[in-house]
């Protein structure tokens, strides 16, 4: 590269995630970085050790923990907090806990309502955070397409898709009016290849669920869902299989579909990407609600 | 931690490195509403394989009762994606959309085609290399058509593809598709793109967009796609000067301390010397720090942490330069602004300015014309609304450092913010610093203004005579120029007439020349007056607007403006060097007076009435008023 003087695609894109890092620390009081533990988190962890270094983070990682992630996703989480020593948060809707709010009883809506969307409005507010930096990227969904890298929200955490400011080249409105914030999206443009292809070149760990191994699972209307403990009710009849699966996405395991997959390590992962003919959200059961469904939860305040 | 389960693969790093060699191409639809904008991107998105399986089964069926292609889609839906949208069938903001082919990977932005929306089409020019300008066949150059081409002018997208679509509504005819070519070319000459290619198509039925069509046999360029796929857009921007905005001080213990940033443009490696904008201190650049490991050298676009071998005062909002490259550093200059909030841009009024990494308070303080985005026309504007272009002149509160546009996106783009709402209002780009001897004059000289001043004994001023020809301004300047001499100071006079014979001696009388021979005057006086002399010039200066843009210069320079007010009849009564005669027989054309206006001053500090007192008396007034 350097020989050249040109950057490739990715150094490119790792710079501009930088840059955007950068930003967020010298404009906003109260940074906090959304750690959902998944690949793209995985990525933009390695980008904010990146654009400090040698500093250290200066910004707080927040986990919203629904109790319902994957086991392996918590361990990976505080073996991950311990080894690169950031400061880590984690919250949950203790309203939800003592309600008992799960998937199975309440449907997978009103508990990600409960457990996600509200325990993230509870943690941001509590938190007085002025910037939440969020690892999504506009090729993931048609309303991710079309938001800002600073996104505002107004003091109720609301996005107004109709309504947002101007984003001119790079130089970005970090301004707020109190009760307001933001929400930044470093790798907005990166897209699932990129993804996987500099967590491949920069060897970023990531949670082994993305690789394919013998797991159990029960196939209900055609998603694989992993049983990851006991708390997973079975249907009359019901017995989970072992099966070669792995996850393109993770969220909450009753809620997240695997793939039936052999790719074992980053290039298999890669090479069935490519072939594949579908989306990664596919395997995401809130987001086939309906069409819109997603601009509908951002609006109420879902990241 | 866990492992990478990373086998070596040679097809994969093989594949990885072909990827690699891809070059991005970064461009954005634009044109007016319903040209076709979003289809054509859909069919893109569509034709290179991009719309996956579930996807696709639920376009289909959203596509129930919309206008369709053989395929039974409305490729609109695959990028028109807020609900809004989808309901009115209009883009409202950007979609930023992906894609790749064997030769290239591409980011494009689909902006919308509505007047009300215009901002969301400049923030998707803002990051692009390309634009494809689309026009319905039917309807051919529209308002909102030149409207967009405009501001791509001014945001600097260089390339442009004149895309006519819906030629199957008009039976790819091809004289149709000449006329509205020839129509757009005519308009779009003035905006200076660096290639501009047109190509038919049908983005609904995908006629010339990946492949030639047979239905337009007449048509000898290329299809859309393989244009795409070829087309060199790369401007080597590490062969520019070095600009190094810093962003964030890095800090982590008393042992370090760094700068990070983005290079902006250029290279700089380890040893290299820099200079800071603002301080004009030079350091050398001893660490180039990254958590991969140091590197000799940086090139633009890369992120980085610069440490400098000694200690200076460097904070964010500060740019470093190589020395002898230095920026502007100057708290006015002329830019040209595109307006984006209801509420217009008045003179006066108060915004946060962001300019990279700096934001300081700025003003408007002049509005010198808008452009009517039909004709290019200049016309005359005391506020900027929505979705307008004008050039203005910008005072900050404090210098800063900047490129002119022209040469430097990175540096010389801006945004204007409320300082009470805090929403995006405008954006602007900067065409030329209005102080530039204040930067040159920077360093400081131990020789100063103020010491020249005390050697004579007397306060420089710059003293500006405005009012017809034949009004008496030379005659009553040389009277007080014989009398401050009597007195022992220094004076000088600067004549129109006379500087016109020489150092404006190349120019003549078109609009622009009159600003620059206003402009050289103006920095002239100011040069005298920094040497120590009371300056008097006496020059016709009939519009409102040079004579600012005199004060302007002038800075902190006094400043008195006088108005020898004499009416025309007396004037051309008079007409000492038969000027006028002349042009009433119209020998002489834009003759002040005549057949070309002047506007009296609003802010004069002085006026003389010529038609009621001779010379003498009103030089014995000018003295007066001046107290000196
Ligand atoms: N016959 C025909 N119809 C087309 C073609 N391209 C677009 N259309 C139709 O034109 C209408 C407007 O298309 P859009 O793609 O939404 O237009 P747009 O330029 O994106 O509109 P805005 O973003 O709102 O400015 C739709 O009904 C399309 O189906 C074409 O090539 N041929
Ligand atoms: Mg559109």
């Amino acid at each position: 590269m350097l020989d050249q003087n040109r950057l490739t695609h990715l150094q490119t894109l790792e710079a501009e995630s930088i840059e955007i890092l950068r930003e967020v620390a010298a404009s906003f009081e109260r940074p906090v970085m959304m750690y959902s533990i998944g690949k793209d988190s995985s990525v933009l962890l390695h980008l904010a050790r990146k654009a400090f270094f040698p500093s250290k983070i200066p910004f707080p990682l927040l986990h919203v923990d629904t109790t319902f992630k994957f086991r392996e996703m918590i361990a990976f989480r505080d073996r991950t907090a311990e080894e690169y020593g950031f400061d880590l948060i984690t919250h949950t809707n203790q309203d939800g806990v003592r309600d008992g709010i799960n998937p199975f009883d309440h449907g997978s809506s009103r508990y990600t309502d409960i457990m996600k969307t509200a325990a993230l409005r509870q943690a941001l507010t509590a938190g007085r955070y002025d910037a939440a930096i969020g690892g999504a990227r506009r090729d993931e969904e048609k309303s991710r397409a079309k938001e800002r890298v600073f996104s505002h929200r107004n003091a109720s955490h609301a996005w107004d898709p109709k309504n947002q400011r101007p984003e001119l080249w790079r130089t970005f409105n970090t301004r707020l009016n109190p009760g307001e914030s933001m929400r930044v999206f470093p790798i907005s443009n990166w897209t699932e290849l990129d993804v996987w292809t500099y967590i491949y070149s920069e060897q970023i760990p990531i949670v082994p669920l993305y690789f394919a191994r013998p797991r159990p699972v029960v196939e209900r209307s055609g998603t694989l869902i992993m049983v990851d403990d006991e708390r997973l009710p079975l249907n009359p009849g019901e017995t989970p299989k072992q099966e070669v699966v792995r996850f393109r996405t993770l969220g909450c395991y009753p809620l997240t579909g695997a793939i039936r997959s052999d790719a074992a390590d980053l290039p298999s992962i890669i090479m069935e990407m490519q072939a594949s003919r579908t989306s990664e959200r596919e395997g995401r059961l809130i987001d086939s609600d309906s069409v819109g469904s997603m601009e509908k939860k951002k609006q109420e305040g879902y990241f | 931690m866990s492992a990478i389960p990373a086998t070596a693969d040679n097809s994969l790093d093989l594949w990885l490195a072909q990827q690699t060699e891809k070059s991005l191409l970064r461009f954005l639809t634009c044109g007016s509403v319903d040209d076709g904008k979003s289809t054509l991107i859909g069919r893109l998105l569509y034709d290179s394989q991009l719309v996956l399986d579930d996807q696709l089964a639920s376009l289909k069926k959203e596509s129930h009762n919309r206008t369709v292609g053989d395929e039974g889609i409305d490729f609109s839906l695959l990028v028109d994606g807020l609900v809004a949208e989808r309901e009115q069938g209009i883009t409202i903001d950007v979609a930023y959309r992906f894609f790749s082919t064997d030769k290239r990977k591409f980011i494009v932005a689909d902006t919308p085609g509505h007047e009300q929306y215009t901002r969301n089409m400049a923030t998707g020019a803002s990051n692009a290399e390309l634009a494809l300008v689309l026009i319905d066949a039917r309807k051919g150059v529209l308002t909102q058509t030149r409207r967009h081409s405009f501001i791509l002018s001014l945001i600097g997208v260089k390339h442009v593809v004149l895309v006519v679509n819906k030629i199957d509504l008009v039976d790819y005819d091809q004289e149709t598709f000449d006329r509205i070519v020839a129509e757009y070319r005519a308009f779009a000459e003035p905006l200076g793109f660096k290639t501009l290619a047109a190509v038919p198509v049908s983005a609904l039925r995908g006629d010339n967009i990946l492949r030639l069509s047979e239905n337009t046999p007449w048509y000898e360029g290329e299809a859309l796609v393989p244009y795409l796929e070829a087309i060199d857009v790369s401007e080597d921007r590490t062969r520019e000067k070095f600009r190094f905005p810093v962003q964030w001080v890095n800090r982590p213990n008393l042992d370090f301390r760094g700068f990070s940033g983005t290079v902006a443009s250029g290279t700089i490696a380890v040893g290299d010397e820099v200079l800071i904008a603002a301080s004009r201190k030079p350091a050398v650049v001893s660490r180039i720090v990254t958590m991969d490991g140091d590197l000799d050298h940086a090139v633009a676009g890369q992120a980085v942490t610069l440490v400098l071998d000694r200690e200076v005062d460097i904070s964010r909002g500060d740019v470093l330069s190589r020395p002898g490259e230095t920026l502007d550093y100057s708290n006015q200059f002329q830019a040209r602004v595109v307006w984006m909030n209801e509420e217009p841009a008045y003179p006066g009024r108060s915004y946060l300015l962001k300019i990279g990494t700096q934001t300081v308070p700025a003003t408007i303080t002049d509005l010198k014309f808008r452009t009517n985005v039909n004709t290019l026309e200049q016309t005359a504007a005391t506020k900027v609304d929505l979705n307008e272009v004008a050039t203005v002149t910008l005072n900050t509160d404090k210098p800063i450092a900047f490129d002119p546009y022209a040469s430097n996106a990175r540096t010389g783009g801006f945004i204007l913010v409320d300082r009470i709402s805090n929403a995006t209002l405008g954006a602007g780009t900067i065409e030329f610093g209005l102080r530039r001897a204040q930067n040159l004059t920077y360093q400081s000289f131990d020789v100063n203004r103020e010491v020249r001043a005390q050697m004579k004994g007397q306060s420089p001023r710059i003293i500006w005579f405005t009012g017809l020809s034949g009004s008496g301004k030379s005659s009553v300047a040389n009277l007080l120029e014989k009398r401050l001499t009597a007195e022992g100071r220094h004076a000088y006079i600067l004549d129109g007439d006379n500087v016109r014979h020489g150092l404006n001696k190349d120019l003549g009388f078109t609009e622009a020349a009159r600003i620059e021979n206003i402009r050289r005057v103006a920095e002239v006086a100011r040069l005298m007056a920094d040497a120590g002399l009371i300056v008097l010039v006496s020059f016709i200066s009939p519009f409102e607007k040079e004579r600012r843009l005199a004060r302007e210069i002038a800075g902190d320079t006094d400043f008195t403006e006088v108005y020898v007010d004499t009416p025309l009849e007396v004037c051309e009564a008079r007409d000492p060097k038969g000027l006028y005669k002349r042009a009433r027989a119209g020998e002489i054309k834009n003759f002040t007076g005549i057949d070309s206006p002047f506007e009296p001053p609003e802010n004069a500090e002085l006026v003389l009435h010529g038609a009621e007192a001779g010379p003498e008396v009103l030089a014995d007034q000018l003295h007066a008023f001046l107290k000196l």
